[in-house]
């Protein structure tokens, strides 16, 4: 299988000036690659990492040290390295994310945020539309707010509009953030029913999940984040 | 990387620097704005930011650099080697300037229509009915009812001015558009709309935009980049985001440590 991404080396720390220039080490020595069509999960208790390993791949969080290793087309960009234009170009294309915490924008209806990814790699608007009222769908959100500004609605709808809004366009990685916390078991069915179906186009995901079922039934492999620990080091 | 646009940048800044007599106004200032880029400068009042913008739209000449821009035809220029007839030509068509206080940007005592229609004028077109409808066109599109376009800004409300505002400078469709705190006091629910307008108008449009404002949640809606400035200086720059969510140098800690959670 051929091999999405690649972390070699892959160092954090925050120093926290406000705090007397506080140095937090976070993880050292990450190593690991995700193929084609493979779910890695992240484990390890809170704290550990797990988040700034996935937040580091997309970009949000600056690498300190080794190199994330991304193959797009025939070409391997190295996200450590890359300039903010060609982030938020990788972003576009090649990388999603999908996590829990919708940033809402005032005035811009729930289908609107979903279809929004997909509409940006060049699809109509209607096929975006008609894609995201699927999705919604599928995730049970009820038909009445599809044309609303998610700002108003209920923690677990907002989750679900973000949910829809991550899987909805096509990304050769994925970055999965806990997308199952807090949701009922009639949904994270679905969402892991999502998650297979892009793991058959041949998705390279990475993802942090609590939920000990959802976790054993997409999980392909699991990495124990805490053996990157720097703690040790220190 | 090549798999990325290859086009080049609209606006390259080389080593800015600006000094009030012996006092820094914004000190060795570089940076490359491609199109459809929108570039936040943050900083607390004092900062230099307002000096940087006014010197890269050419309102204040800097002590040193050079600031080069891609004219229509592809060809750089040094901004400040233009004539005085084309550098006003860029200002009238090319480019646009949104104030903080929409007075300053507006023609007070004209109405609606013509504050829009005075910049179609000044590119040359002359057909009444084709200026009036391209006005009338572009209030809506700022949201500002047909019956207000033979009104003068007097008589409108701080959040409509903003938007006239906005929709005088963007009738010509300008390619870069340089703003000073456009949602400065403005209360929050005209601040939300006129965001979000703004949003979408820059996105349909792929303008390039350079935004100096103090509201960090300003500059995370809006920016794909941000520049943090500090006594004169750019202190710390990169993705928007990035710079937000994992702030470095001491100081941009301190701001973003310092937004009020609702």
């Amino acid at each position: 299988m051929a091999v999405r991404l690649y972390l070699n080396s892959v160092g954090k720390t925050f120093t926290m000036h406000l705090q007397g220039g506080t140095v937090i080490p976070v993880v050292e020595k990450v190593e690991f690659s995700v193929d084609a069509g493979e779910c890695v999960v992240l484990g390890g208790p809170s704290g550990a990492g797990k988040s700034s390993i996935l937040k580091m791949i997309y970009g949000n969080y600056r690498c300190d040290q080794g190199q994330i290793l991304v193959t797009v087309g025939d070409e391997i960009v190295n996200v450590a390295g890359a300039k903010p234009r060609d982030i938020l170009k990788l972003r576009s294309d090649t990388i999603g994310y999908v996590s829990q915490f919708l940033r809402t924008i005032p005035r811009v209806s729930a289908e609107d945020v979903v279809a929004e990814p997909l509409i940006a790699q060049g699809s109509s608007e209607e096929e975006g539309r008609d894609k995201a009222r699927t999705l919604l769908a599928r995730l049970n959100v009820p038909e009445r707010l599809w044309t609303l500004p998610p700002a108003t609605f209920s923690g677990g709808e907002q989750q679900r509009v973000n949910i829809a809004r991550g899987f909805i366009a096509h990304y050769p990685i994925l970055l999965l953030d806990e997308p199952t916390a807090s949701l009922d078991a009639a949904n994270r069915a679905v969402v892991v029913r999502l998650v297979e179906e892009k793991k058959a186009q041949g998705v390279a995901m990475v993802g942090i999940l609590h939920d000990q079922d959802v976790r054993q039934e997409i999980a392909d492999r699991i990495i124990d984040v805490t053996s990157f620990s720097s703690e040790v080091a220190a | 990387m090549n798999v990325f646009q290859p086009e080049a940048p609209l606006l390259q800044v080389h080593n800015v620097t600006r000094y009030y007599g012996d006092r820094i106004g914004c000190l060795d200032v570089s940076f490359d704005l491609w199109p459809g880029e929108v570039l936040a400068i943050v900083g607390e009042s004092g900062s230099g930011k307002t000096t940087l913008l006014n010197c890269l739209s050419t309102r204040l000449a800097p002590t040193a650099g050079a600031i080069e821009y891609r004219m229509r035809d592809g060809a750089m220029r040094n901004l400040y080697q233009l004539t005085e007839a084309e550098r006003r030509l860029l200002m009238r068509t090319d480019w646009g300037f949104v104030h903080q206080n929409a007075a300053d940007g507006l023609r007070m005592n004209v109405s609606a229509g013509a504050n829009v229609g005075e910049r179609l004028m000044a590119v040359g077109d002359r057909h009444y009915g084709n200026i009036r409808s391209t006005a009338d066109d572009w209030l809506g599109r700022v949201e500002i009812e047909s019956d207000r376009i033979d009104d003068d800004p007097r008589s409108f409300s701080g959040g409509m001015r903003q938007r006239l505002q906005i929709a005088r400078n963007l009738v010509t469709r300008p390619r870069l558009v340089f703003m000073d705190e456009p949602t400065g006091g403005l209360d929050v629910s005209v601040q939300a709309r006129l965001l979000d307008l703004l949003r979408r108008l820059v996105a349909d449009l792929g303008l390039s935009v350079v935004i100096v404002t103090h509201d960090l949640a300003v500059a995370r809606l809006l920016s794909h980049r941000i520049m943090v400035m500090r006594h004169g200086n750019v202190i710390e720059a990169g993705l928007t985001d990035q710079v937000l969510d994992d702030p470095r140098e001491p100081y941009t800690q301190l701001l973003v440590s310092s937004i009020l959670q609702v």
